[in-house]
C-alpha cells in the first residue's frame, strides 16, 4: 500500500516523547562536570559511579531550566513536587535505578504551536515535562567480546517532554520537533543536537479506520537520530500497520528500533516483556516547593521566543512569511536581527541584508552568526547610509561591505567617505556629467532624444564611469530623462 | 594500661602525660587480637598508628581537636577512604571505599583515631549479628549469647573494651538494641541530624548514624562532632548543632513530664523481669518528682508491619547497585549481563538480605503498590503525627529498649517473626524520625544487662542527652 492509499482509509495517531539533555555546568545530582565528548569515565565521582553510600543532591539549575521550558510551553508549573525512583537493572545504570519524576512532573499541560501539513497554525498539547537523569552509555561495537560502559553521561540532566496523542502525520511530527528544538535553543537550555544525542525522540504510533473511536494498538519507535529519521520512521510505521490490518492481522504492541540505512523498523521487545519499574518516591531527595516569586522571576527573564518574534515580524514589521520564517529559524540570527532593528526601522532592508549578503558570507566561510565580525549596529549604519541616498546599493554591497569585513570596527560612513564612495548628493554635479556625456556622444544623444529608450543604459554606464560609480542610479535616470528633454 | 570507661579520663591522662595515643592504639590492638567475640572484621593498624603519632604531636603542641585520642571503631557500613567496607556482605568482599563518609571526615578532623571496622548484620539487616557473611559476633558478657544487632560488633567491641567508642547505624533499633544487650549506651539521633553520606544505605528514610559508648557524655561529645549540615545529604535538617556536651549536666533539678505507652507492658514476649524493672523505674521517677503518666497509643501493633513494608521497599532499591557489574563481588559463573546479575546477587547476598529484597520488590510491584507501600506511607504519617502530639504533652517517652535480654546464639535463627519482634520498641523512633537512647540501667537474674529507652521530640537531642546523663549520674 502507498501512504496516500493508507491515509484515505486510516487516521494516524502519534504522540512524541522528547528527551532534551540540559546544558548545565554540572550533572543533575552531583557536582561532576556535564560535558560531551570527554575521555570515557572521566566526568565521574563516587556519585556518578553509584558507589555504596553515595547520595544525590539536586542541581538547582535543572529546576530553573525545566521551569523556563514549562513557561515557554504555557505549562502549569507544579508547586509541590518530588522525585521518584525508576528501578531496573542495566550495565549503564550503576545505581540500579534512575531518578526521575513519575507522580509529580515539574510541568503539566501546556502546548507548542506548529504549522500543520497545510501551513495552518496548530496547537500540539503537552501532557507533561519532567526532570530526570540520563544513564551512562553501553558501547557494544568497540570490543569484540565485551560491552564497554562509559559513565560520563550517567547523571546528566534531562527534560522529558511528552505530547498528547494529537499529532496526525509525519509532517506535523517533523514540524513539532523543529519547533521544540527552536524553543530549547532560544531558551539556551539544550543544544538540540539529535546526531550527538543531546535531543532524542521516541514516537508512539497507531492507526485506526477513519471515524473510529477506539485507538489501534500502538508501537513505540526508538533510535531515530535526526528529525528527518523521525519523519521516515513514522511513514514507514503507518504503512506497515495498514498492511497488517488490511491482511486481517493485528498490530503487536511493542517497542521497535528504527534502522536508518533501510528506513525500516525492527521489533525489540513486546508488551509482555515490559519492565515493572516499581516507581516510588526517592527518599534521598526531599520534597521541593516552588515559590510563585521564583516562577515570576524566571518568567521576567525569558528571552523573546520564536513564535512571538515570527508574529511580530509579520504583523508589526510587515516582513513576508518567508523572511520571518527564515529569521526565526535560528536563535542567534533572530537575536542579530533584533539588534539591527534597534538602530534602524528599515526592517525589510535589514532582513534583506541579513538573509542576503551576511548569510552568503556565513555560508561561504562556514561560520555561525556568533562568529560574524561586524556588529549589528554597524550593519544598521550601513543600511541608514543607503537609505539616505549617500551610497547606492551596488557600492554598499561590492565595496563598503567587504571593507567592513576587513576592518570590522570601522564606521561605514567613514569607509565610504575615505574611499570617496559617497554619492554626489549634489545633483548639479551629476547634471554636469550628463551634459558632458551627451556632448561627447552626439549620435547616441540624437537617437536617444528621438525615442531609442534602450540607450538609457548606455548613458547610465558612461555616467557611472565618469562618477566612479557614486552616482545614484535612480537620480541619474531621472536627470537623464529630464535633460534630454531640454536639448 | 587502664581500662578506660570515659573519654574525659582518657583526655585527662593524655594531657597529663600519663599515657599517649600510640600506647592507647597499641593497647587496643593487643586486646582486639586476644578477643574471642569476632567483633572486629579488620584492624586499621597502620593508619591508626599514623593518626596516633600525629595526634600525640598535636596534644604536645596544644592544638589537638575535640576528640583527640578517642579510639573509635566504625561499623562495617561506613566508608573510610582507602579502607575496605563490606556491609558484612560477601557481595562487597574486597571492596575499598574511594571516599570518606562525612562522619569519618568529621571524626578525623576532630583528631579521633579510627581503629578498625566492626562486624554487623549484613547491610544492617538483623537484630543478632548472626547475618554477617564474616561470622557471628558473640556477646562479651556471655559468649554463648548474641550481642544484638545490627550494630552487634560496635556494641560488643565497646563493651569488651576493644575501643573506647564505636559508630553504629540505626534503622529500626540497630544501635539501641545491641547497646541494651551489651550493657552500654546507644544513641540514635534525630533523623537528619547526622549526614548519611558514606553510609551504605539500608532504608534511606530511616537510617541514622549514631554513637555507642560507655556513658551519655561520650555519646553527646561524638554527636556534637558528627552532626550538622552536609552538602552531600539533602535530607538533613538545617537546625544549628547545639553544643551537646556543654549542655550536659545543666539543670539537674528540673522535673519533666514523662509518658509511657501502657500497651508496651501487655506485649506478649516481654520478659517479666524487664517489665517489673521498668515499672519500678517509673515509680522511682515519680517519687523523684517527675510527672510520669501512662498513655494510650493504639498504633503500637502497626509499628513492626509498617516498618518492614517501608524499609524493605527502600532496601530493595538501595541494594540494586550491588549487581556484580561495577564493583564488589562478581560470580565466577557470570556469563552475560543477565547471568552476572542473577549469579552475583544469588551468591553474594545472604538469606536475610534476599528475604528483605524480595519483600521490598513485592510491595513496590505493580498491583500491590497501593495496598502495601502507599498504605504504609499513610500509616507512617499517622504514627509521626500521633508521636508529635504526644511530645506536645510529654518531654520524654520511656519504654524498655527490647523485650528480652540477649538471647542465645542460634536461638531465634529459624524464626524471622520472633526476631523482627525484638524491634517492637525501637522502630517507633525511626518511623517518627525522633531521637532515642538506650541506657544500661537494668541487670537480669540471667546475668545479662538490659536497657531502658527514652525518646524525645524531633531535634530535642540536646535535652534528651542532658536529661539522661543526669539520670545516669544521680545519686541513689
Amino acid at each position: 500500500m502507498t501512504l496516500e492509499e493508507v491515509l484515505k482509509k486510516y487516521e494516524v495517531v502519534i504522540g512524541l516523547e522528547v528527551h532534551a539533555q540540559l546544558n548545565t555546568k554540572s550533572k543533575a545530582y552531583s557536582a561532576d562536570p556535564n560535558e560531551f565528548g570527554s575521555v570515557p569515565n572521566t566526568n565521574v565521582s563516587p556519585v556518578s559511579l553509584g558507589h555504596p553510600g553515595t547520595l544525590p543532591k539536586l542541581n538547582k539549575e535543572v529546576i530553573n531550566h525545566a521551569i523556563k521550558l514549562g513557561l515557554a510551553c504555557h505549562c502549569d508549573i507544579t508547586r509541590e513536587m518530588h522525585f521518584d525512583r525508576k528501578n531496573y537493572f542495566y550495565a549503564d545504570l550503576p545505581k540500579g535505578y534512575q531518578i526521575t519524576q513519575d507522580k509529580t512532573p515539574v510541568c503539566r499541560h501546556g502546548y507548542v504551536l506548529i504549522k500543520d501539513a497545510d501551513g495552518n497554525e496548530k496547537r500540539i498539547d503537552l501532557t507533561r515535562i519532567h526532570m530526570e537523569e540520563d544513564s551512562g552509555k553501553s558501547i557494544h561495537d568497540q570490543d569484540p567480546f565485551d560491552t564497554l560502559v562509559d559513565l560520563n553521561r550517567a547523571g546528566v540532566p534531562l527534560l522529558e517532554i511528552v505530547t498528547e496523542p494529537v499529532i496526525k502525520n509525519a509532517t506535523e511530527a517533523y514540524n513539532y520537533l523543529i519547533e521544540v528544538r527552536k524553543l530549547l535553543r532560544y531558551l539556551d537550555v539544550c543544544d538540540g543536537n539529535m546526531e550527538e544525542g543531546s535531543m532524542r525522540c521516541d514516537a508512539n504510533i497507531s492507526i485506526m479506520p477513519i471515524g473510529s473511536k477506539t485507538y489501534g494498538n500502538r508501537v513505540e519507535v526508538k533510535n531515530m537520530n535526526s528529525i528527518r529519521n523521525v519523519y521516515r520512521a513514522i511513514e514507514f510505521e503507518i504503512v506497515r500497520h495498514a498492511e497488517i490490518l488490511e491482511n486481517g492481522g493485528e498490530i503487536y504492541q511493542e517497542t521497535r528500533n528504527f534502522d536508518a540505512p533501510s528506513g525500516s523498523t525492527i521489533g525489540m521487545r513486546g508488551k509482555e516483556n515490559a519492565h515493572d519499574y516499581r516507581y516510588f518516591p526517592e527518599p534521598d531527595l526531599g520534597g521541593i516547593t516552588i515559590e510563585q516569586a521564583y516562577i515570576n522571576q524566571i518568567e521576567s527573564m525569558l528571552p523573546p521566543l520564536p513564535n512571538f518574534l515570527y508574529k511580530k515580524y509579520i504583523n508589526e514589521l510587515g516582513l513576508s512569511d518567508y523572511d520571518a520564517t527564515n529569521i526565526v529559524e535560528n536563535r542567534d540570527i533572530a537575536l542579530y536581527f533584533e539588534e539591527i532593528i534597534k538602530h534602524t526601522s528599515s526592517y525589510k532592508n535589514a532582513a534583506n541584508w541579513l538573509m542576503g549578503a551576511i548569510k552568503s558570507y556565513l555560508n561561504e566561510m562556514s561560520i555561525e552568526i556568533s562568529e560574524f565580525p561586524i556588529g549589528a549596529d554597524k550593519i544598521a549604519q550601513l543600511i541608514t547610509l543607503i537609505e539616505s541616498g549617500k551610497i547606492n546599493n551596488t557600492i554598499a554591497t561590492q565595496k563598503v561591505f567587504p571593507e567592513m569585513l576587513a576592518n570590522p570596527t570601522a564606521n561605514p560612513q567613514d569607509i565610504a567617505t575615505k574611499n570617496d564612495w559617497i554619492v554626489q548628493g549634489d545633483s548639479g554635479e551629476i547634471e554636469a556629467i550628463i551634459k558632458g556625456v551627451f556632448e561627447k556622444n552626439p549620435d547616441e544623444t540624437k537617437r536617444f532624444k528621438d525615442g531609442e529608450k534602450k540607450l538609457a543604459g548606455f548613458f547610465m554606464g558612461l555616467v557611472m564611469r565618469e562618477s566612479k560609480g557614486k552616482a545614484d542610479p535612480k537620480t541619474t535616470t531621472q536627470l537623464l530623462n529630464k535633460i534630454i528633454e531640454t536639448l | 594500661m587502664k581500662d578506660y570507661k570515659s573519654y574525659s579520663q582518657v583526655r585527662k591522662d593524655l594531657q597529663e602525660g600519663v599515657t599517649n595515643c600510640v600506647a592507647l592504639v597499641a593497647y587496643y590492638c593487643e586486646r582486639i587480637n586476644a578477643s574471642k567475640t569476632n567483633a572486629f572484621l579488620e584492624v586499621f593498624e597502620s593508619s591508626a598508628m599514623e593518626s596516633a603519632k600525629l595526634v600525640d604531636q598535636k596534644i604536645a603542641a596544644g592544638t589537638a581537636g575535640k576528640l583527640a585520642g578517642m579510639v573509635i571503631a566504625l561499623k562495617d557500613n561506613i566508608c573510610y577512604k582507602g579502607h575496605k567496607v563490606s556491609g558484612s556482605s560477601k557481595i562487597l568482599e574486597g571492596f575499598e571505599s574511594i571516599y570518606n563518609s562525612t562522619v569519618v571526615e568529621k571524626l578525623l578532623a576532630a583528631d579521633a583515631i579510627i581503629i578498625g571496622r566492626v562486624n554487623c548484620d549484613e547491610f544492617a539487616m538483623g537484630g543478632s549479628n548472626e547475618n554477617s557473611a564474616y561470622g557471628d559476633v558473640k556477646n562479651p558478657i556471655q559468649l554463648d549469647r548474641v550481642p544484638g544487632g545490627s550494630s552487634g560488633g560496635s556494641a560488643a567491641a565497646v563493651a569488651e573494651g576493644l575501643c573506647l567508642a564505636a559508630l553504629g547505624s540505626d534503622t529500626g533499633g540497630s544501635i539501641r538494641q545491641p547497646a541494651s544487650y551489651c550493657g552500654i549506651v546507644g544513641y540514635k539521633p534525630t533523623y537528619g541530624r547526622v549526614s548519611r553520606h558514606g553510609l551504605l544505605a539500608y532504608a534511606s528514610s530511616f537510617d541514622q548514624i549514631g554513637p555507642l559508648t560507655h556513658n551519655v557524655e561520650d555519646s553527646a561529645l561524638i554527636l556534637e562532632v558528627i552532626s550538622g549540615m552536609d552538602e552531600y545529604d539533602s535530607t538533613m535538617s538545617d537546625i544549628e548543632v547545639p553544643n551537646f556536651s556543654n549542655l550536659i549536666n545543666s539543670d539537674t533539678s528540673k522535673k519533666y513530664k514523662i509518658g509511657y505507652i501502657k500497651d508496651c507492658f501487655d506485649m506478649t514476649g516481654l520478659d517479666g523481669e524487664i517489665k517489673s524493672f521498668t515499672e519500678n523505674f517509673i515509680k522511682e521517677l515519680s517519687s523523684e518528682g517527675h510527672d510520669v503518666k501512662g498513655i494510650d497509643f493504639p498504633l503500637l501493633e502497626y509499628m513492626i508491619p509498617n516498618y518492614y513494608v517501608l524499609t524493605t521497599a527502600e532496601a530493595s532499591s538501595n541494594l540494586a547497585r550491588y549487581d556484580g557489574a561495577h564493583f564488589g563481588f562478581r560470580s565466577p559463573d557470570a556469563k552475560d549481563i543477565d547471568s552476572t546479575y542473577v549469579t552475583s546477587r544469588s551468591q553474594g547476598f545472604g538469606p536475610e538480605v534476599k528475604r528483605r529484597i524480595m519483600l521490598g520488590t513485592f510491595v513496590l510491584s505493580a498491583g500491590y503498590f497501593d495496598a502495601y507501600y502507599t498504605k504504609g506511607l499513610k500509616v507512617r504519617r499517622l504514627i509521626k503525627e500521633k508521636t508529635e502530639e504526644l511530645f506536645k504533652e510529654y518531654d520524654y517517652i520511656l519504654m524498655p529498649t527490647a523485650p528480652t535480654t540477649a538471647f542465645k546464639l542460634g536461638e531465634n535463627s529459624d524464626d524471622p517473626i520472633t526476631m523482627y519482634l525484638q524491634d517492637i520498641f525501637t522502630v517507633h523512633a525511626n518511623l517518627a524520625g525522633v531521637p532515642a537512647i538506650s541506657l544500661p540501667l537494668g541487670s537480669h537474674s540471667n546475668g545479662m544487662p538490659f536497657g531502658l529507652q527514652f525518646m524525645a521530640a524531633k531535634n530535642k537531642d540536646a535535652d534528651l542527652l542532658n536529661f539522661t546523663s543526669n539520670l545516669m549520674n544521680r545519686e541513689s
